[in-house]
């Protein structure tokens, strides 16, 4: 049950994470490292607002996203898109990026450990472990807002936009699309589910300055996993590492020195069998 | 078969010489920097500056190993921290349980690096681009969770101390490794200017192109990978030597990070634009430890600000203020100069 529950929400983080970071991918070619870093600050901004100005944690959660929209969306203009055409270039910019917002906290709020409390108290029991509310308001939410993103892609003209762009970028310009606009657009939905997952995830986990780097490296895991620039292929991903992650906590001696290990093995596995990953298409050599 | 004598030989290298090194700003620069660095430690021994150098000129050996691999073929490889820790690993192990000295451990461990080259390789070889990068991010992941779950071998968090240093006075290290570095930056160059080194290229340019000419390039791809490995294998290994320990810390991702920082930093497919990145870039962060806690804020920002200006790297940027390309040969002229001075055609 524990690994269960564990599992879920592990995997729902995981797939928020997972399918922001192939969207700006898909759409913009970019790397972003700093994804993750942005999920970071939202938790901190939460912190903040919560704790320290007393602010009641259903409004610090909005206006964390929109912090980490507007922040993501200045380093976007002015840091990632003036160097756009070198790809080696802009990773190195978003890996400074994320080092930079790692320090700044740091520097603000010290490298302690904070925890934020949960939005609703209390916990029902279900075959002898605790389940707290706050976990099952997590999960749901989770799925809320990865039907509201699905519906934005396949049901809007703005989707639609996406879409295409993300299949071939010169013919979706050659149609009149805004490719620099939507990348921005892009952008900024993307950074926005980072913040989302920061906001519905803190009240589970411990905030501090290096919380990013973890589930950055697992986040790629479920992105290469799935299929780059699959929605499908990060969702299912994301539950498959999570739930993986869960089993060999609880399962294993030593497990949480593992977990990585594993999850990362058992995608370099598939891998082998399929090199575009569960769902993703193999693309057209770009050349 | 005649012998020269000396002295035509001498005048032989002064012709070289002038014709050769000082025409350019860029050799000049490179033939000051290697005298200079050779040069050191007879005008100060100062300890601290000698071990910024010797440390610099490990992961300059680091920085110019994954151009070798990632920027010359293009096999962007994100766990270049796997190569350095394993060749650190490696010849900490031995070192300790089997008391082989650091001349014997240090190309063991470059051994088994090369090794983990060809393991890692053959899967990734079927990968391309970003699947690549992503995947190759993961290996130095999985090697730290066993490091960590087998503590007994490894030391676990603490890592393997009390190695032998390879020379234990202060200025018999320093030529140790400044030497090395500059021998092995030499035969990193050299084989990228090879035959073998132009296939390299080609392969990053059109892999297509390059294997409808009949050249096997996934022998290539592996064969970059386990000389870039090798490279690596030894600056870790010099890397645990001069520490005296092989700790977790090598095999991190931020380790993986600051390789790719440096190298695109300096500027990719040049070798040489690496390790002027490390040369710049690691003094200048020992350079701001007077304000510790805002020092990786710093150097973020620094590396932030130069890209924005320089996406090529340092190394193409003052190369192209510096120098121009004579239209007609293609041979480089200093930018002060009116013709080729090769070809005496007309620079623009």
């Amino acid at each position: 049950m524990n690994i269960l529950i564990t599992g879920l929400i592990t995997g729902s983080m995981l797939a928020l994470l997972a399918i922001g970071f192939s969207l700006i991918f898909g759409v913009a070619r970019i790397v972003n490292i700093a994804h993750t870093a942005f999920y970071m600050i939202a938790a901190y901004t939460i912190y903040f607002l919560s704790a320290k100005l007393g602010v009641s944690p259903f409004w610090a959660m909005l206006i964390a996203v929109a912090v980490v929209v507007a922040l993501g969306l200045l380093a976007y203009r002015f840091l990632i898109d003036p160097i756009r055409e070198h790809e080696a270039a802009v990773l190195i910019a978003t890996i400074a990026l994320a080092m930079i917002m790692q320090e700044a906290m740091l520097l603000i709020f010290t490298g302690d450990y904070l925890t934020v409390s949960a939005l609703i108290q209390g916990f029902f029991v279900v075959g002898g472990v605790k389940v707290f509310h706050q976990q099952v308001l997590t999960f749901v939410v989770v799925l809320i807002i990865l039907a509201a993103l699905w519906l934005l892609l396949m049901k809007t003209n703005l989707g639609l936009a996406i879409r295409s762009t993300a299949e071939d970028r010169e013919v979706a310009n050659l149609m009149g699309m805004n490719e620099s606009r939507l990348a921005m657009i892009t952008m900024a939905i993307s950074v926005a589910l980072a913040g989302l997952t920061g906001a519905v995830i803190v009240p589970l986990a411990v905030v501090s300055p290096f919380m990013w780097m973890e589930p950055l490296i697992i986040m790629m895991a479920v992105v290469v996993l799935g299929g780059l620039g699959s929605i499908k292929g990060s969702f299912v991903a994301a539950y498959i590492l999570g739930f993986t992650e869960a089993l060999v906590v609880f399962l294993i001696p030593k497990g949480a020195f593992l977990k990585g290990s594993v999850a990362l093995s058992i995608m370099i596995l598939v891998l082998l069998l399929r090199p575009e990953g569960l769902f993703g298409v193999s693309f057209e050599e770009e050349r | 078969m005649t012998m020269i004598s000396p002295a035509v030989q001498l005048k032989r290298l002064v012709t070289l010489v002038r014709t050769e090194v000082l025409v350019l700003p860029s050799r000049v620069i490179v033939a000051m920097f290697v005298l200079a660095l050779l040069g050191l430690p007879l005008v100060s021994q100062n300890p601290y500056l000698i071990r910024v150098i010797i440390l610099t000129s490990v992961f300059a050996i680091l920085a110019a190993s994954w151009d070798l691999l990632s920027g010359f073929t293009g096999q962007m490889n994100f766990g270049h921290a796997l190569f350095f820790g394993m060749g650190a690993y490696t010849s900490a192990l031995l070192n300790i349980h089997f008391a082989i000295p650091p001349w014997g451990s240090v190309p063991m461990g470059a051994l088994a690096a090369v090794l983990t080259g060809l393991i890692v390789g053959i899967p990734c070889l079927r990968l391309r681009g970003t699947y690549l990068a992503l995947t190759t991010m993961a290996f130095p992941i999985i090697l730290m969770g066993i490091v960590f779950a087998l503590p007994d071998l490894t030391g676990g968090e603490l890592g393997i101390s009390g190695l032998q240093r390879l020379s234990n006075s202060l200025v018999g290290n320093y030529y140790i490794y400044v030497v090395t570095m500059l021998v092995l930056s030499a035969v990193m160059w050299k084989i990228t200017d090879s035959h073998t080194g132009i296939i390299f290229h080609a392969i990053r340019e059109d892999e297509l192109a390059v294997r409808a000419s009949g050249i096997n390039t996934t022998r290539y791809k592996l064969m970059a990978f386990c000389l870039s490995g090798f490279f690596a294998g030894i600056s870790g290994g010099m890397y645990a030597h001069y520490m005296r320990i092989a700790g977790p810390s090598t095999l991190e991702v931020s380790m993986s990070f600051s390789v790719v920082i440096w190298a695109v930093f300096g500027g990719l497919a040049t070798i040489y634009g690496p390790i002027a990145a490390v040369f710049v870039l690691f003094p200048f962060l020992e350079f701001v430890r007077f304000w510790p806690e805002y020092r990786t804020m710093i150097f973020a920002v620094v590396v932030l600000l130069i890209l924005l200006y320089m996406p090529e790297g340092i190394v193409h940027w003052a190369r192209d203020k510096m120098e121009k390309e004579c239209p007609r040969c293609k041979i480089r002229n200093v930018a002060t100069r009116k013709s080729c001075r090769v070809c005496t055609a007309l620079l623009d």
